[in-house]
């Protein structure tokens, strides 16, 4: 009796399953989205999905891909790597979703990249930079569900040492960074490399840990060895007050960084008469006169009232991406592991895909190969610097 | 040597806002021997109502510092009303659950209310910087108001334990609560007292740190919490002067271990201190060893 019992429950529970895999299916594309909208790097996730939103709402507007509507599922991942994780598997296995997008950081990408290798389901990332992000460390080999929109450390790391030998002239740099942070580390690691091999030199390395306030005891100790530039690769709240207590020491020199720096918080933490002679790579400018850019500023302000910032562009770009993938991908909704394996060569086979930050075509490391731009803080406002290209 | 100087300099600041969260804490601790272990996230409630007042009210730095210290004396009172007191006559470990269940409550509360993400404190005051020694040595003037607002404080709270009639019920409590008590003490009212005092110096402190790093965010209490814990053991809990000695050492301590050795070391040698502390002389520093009597 018991047995029959047991496996009458474990009919109806598996047939609860298989129900709801093919309910998702039938009136819209459910896509999951696995993002930092609080805590720690709030700001990243919660502009990403406002550009998510906007894009996907403009897109539905259009009729969607073949008729349906594409619905998404937002989970906050707290900006914890344990959490990225949990809620891409509960995006994979309990909201049957055909891709997930997010998270915006390097860390909580790789772990939730986990549970999406596990579960065969596309994973893309609008803003995590960390190479070891899409592509295996130890074995070299391209992760086989795990994408980016946004250009790697390598490229950031290269283009701001570059930047700092050639255009600044820059002979002996300190670097100042988050021994707690994926991002933190391989951009640290790519910047000293090029520094290094193109004849500068890195005097200073210093750590900090995670939540860190007071950067003064460091700076000082920065300061004494009298570098030609720092380069700080953090996120806006370590960088609005590194940059802050630098200039209360007396620190004038070039503060660099990467796209972690494009927030107002920044400037806002720093002050406006210190936020001066810094530069960071970022992906895209408000400035940049391109016909695309401007459109979408005009409709971010109408939809949300404030100016977007890089990351509202990389969220917007992703929901077109993925729209343009779905339209490509010929889904059939007989399985949700056929459909995924079908939207998955898809986004492979993306080329020359045109975005408000870039043309963006996906190479074979699953990286989006795309230009950055520098841009240099001038009494607190953003001023465009140069296009690199890859 | 100057760069000594400069790291010194950077330590007492750290030292002051050390010194000024475990001030409350050695106070709740020696009048009811209770480890309030939300008190550093009342220092972070002081910043945000600083925080709301500055933005919403168009206050400057003192009325908003005044507000903040009202507010968190208050919320002092009743956190020792409705958390504490009930369990007075329990073992200690219920009332050290209570305490850090009162501070999850306040972090979470805070976060639900005002959001998880961190917010730019207002600039209040004009910054102005002294370059000393051909300008290697560079004092900030919010590193003054610091050091000095937290002085003050101190000979506040000192005169008011040493002299005031509050302050000598609060030594007679925290000596026999029961003996006290014959003796005509309002046990009840002067524990209130001791919450509100030490509830509102975490307040200013929560103020002057959202002003020294303008910016603020609701786990911003849970370490420095943490630190000024250690720093009032390592002085003597219980002891005000020694509250003080602990907050400055603890800072000067932890600048020149990140200066001179490497800034991932500088928690672990706090706590280090701390069970250091605990081996050889349990009393802290400024404690005197009392025999129990039998």
């Amino acid at each position: 009796m018991k047995k029959i019992v047991s496996i009458i429950l474990l009919l109806v529970f598996a047939l609860s399953i298989f129900t709801v895999s093919f309910a998702s299916s039938k009136n819209a594309i459910k896509i999951g989205v696995d993002l930092e909208l609080s805590q720690a790097v709030a700001q990243y996730g919660q502009k990403e999905l406002e550009g998510i939103r906007l894009a996907i709402d403009e897109i539905n507007k259009k009729g969607g891909i073949g008729g349906k509507k594409i619905e998404l599922v937002v989970i906050d991942n707290k900006s914890d790597k344990t959490e990225a994780q949990n809620v891409a598997t509960k995006l994979a296995v309990r909201e049957n979703v055909l891709a997930i997008l997010g998270p915006a950081t390097s860390g909580a990408t790789k772990s939730a990249a986990v549970a999406a290798t596990k579960h065969k389901v596309p994973i893309i990332s609008p803003s995590a930079t960390d190479d070891a992000v899409t592509v295996d460390e130890r074995t070299g080999k391209t992760k086989a569900y795990v994408f980016r929109t946004c250009f790697n450390d390598s490229f950031q790391g290269n283009v701001m040492a570059n930047f700092a030998l050639k255009t600044l002239k820059a002979k002996k740099a300190a670097i100042i960074y988050d021994a707690t942070s994926d991002y933190s580390k391989g951009l640290l690691k790519n910047f000293k490399n090029i520094f290094e091999k193109s004849g500068g030199k890195v005097i200073a390395q210093e750590a900090f840990g995670k939540g860190e306030q007071d950067f003064s005891s460091i700076l000082t100790k920065i300061r004494a060895k009298n570098p030609d530039v720092l380069f700080a690769p953090v996120y806006y709240d370590e960088a609005g007050l590194i940059i802050k207590q630098a200039r209360e020491l007396g620190m004038n020199i070039p503060i660099l960084g990467a796209d972690g720096f494009d927030d107002p918080k920044v400037v806002e933490k720093a002050g406006k008469k210190n936020a001066n002679n810094v530069f960071f790579s970022a992906h895209y400018s408000s400035q940049d006169t391109d016909v695309k850019v401007q459109e979408f500023i005009k409709k971010f302000k109408a939809k949300y009232n404030q100016e977007p910032n890089a990351f509202a562009a990389l969220g917007y770009d992703l929901g077109y991406f993925i729209a343009d993938a779905l339209k490509r991908a010929n889904l059939k909704f007989d399985s949700v592991a056929k459909d995924r394996e079908r939207l998955k060569a898809a986004i492979e086979n993306t080329k020359n895909f045109v975005g408000v930050t870039g043309i963006i075509s996906i190479n074979k490391y699953h990286n989006a190969e795309k230009s950055a731009v520098i841009i240099e803080l001038k009494d607190g406002v953003q001023k465009f610097k140069q296009k690199l290209n890859p | 040597m100057s760069t000594f100087m400069q790291q010194l300099i950077n330590g007492i600041t750290l030292g002051s806002i050390y010194a000024l969260i475990s001030l409350g804490y050695t106070m709740v601790y020696g009048i009811i021997k209770l480890i309030n272990f939300a008190h550093g996230d009342i220092f972070m409630v002081g910043a945000y109502i600083a925080y709301l007042s500055v933005t919403y009210l168009k206050l400057g730095l003192i009325p908003s510092l005044i507000i903040s210290m009202m507010f968190c004396s208050i919320l002092g009172m009743l956190i020792e009303k409705f958390a504490y007191k009930p369990l007075r006559n329990s073992p200690r470990i219920s009332a050290l659950i209570t305490a850090i269940g009162v501070s999850l409550l306040l972090e979470n509360l805070m976060q639900i209310v005002m959001g998880a993400d961190s917010r730019v404190f207002p600039r209040l005051v004009d910054e102005k910087n002294y370059h000393l020694f051909q300008s290697k040595i560079v004092i900030n003037n919010k590193q003054i108001y610091l050091l000095i607002i937290t002085i003050i404080l101190m000979i506040i709270l000192n005169f008011v334990v040493k002299r005031t009639k509050v302050g000598k019920a609060m030594r007679a409590v925290s000596q026999d609560m029961d003996a006290a008590r014959l003796m005509g003490i309002n046990v009840d009212t002067t524990i209130s007292y001791t919450f509100a005092i030490g509830s509102a110096l975490a307040a200013a402190a929560g103020v002057l740190v959202g002003l020294y790093y303008n910016t603020i965010n609701p786990l911003m209490g849970v370490l420095p919490g943490l630190k000024a814990f250690i720093a009032a053991v390592f002085g003597g809990i219980g002891i005000i002067p020694g509250a003080m000695l602990g907050g400055f050492s603890l800072g000067i301590i932890e600048t020149l271990v990140s200066g001179y050795g490497s800034s991932m070391y500088k928690d672990a040698v706090a706590f280090a201190l701390l069970i250091l502390i605990l081996i050889i002389k349990p009393s802290g520093l400024l404690g005197k060893n009392i025999k129990e009597k039998v």
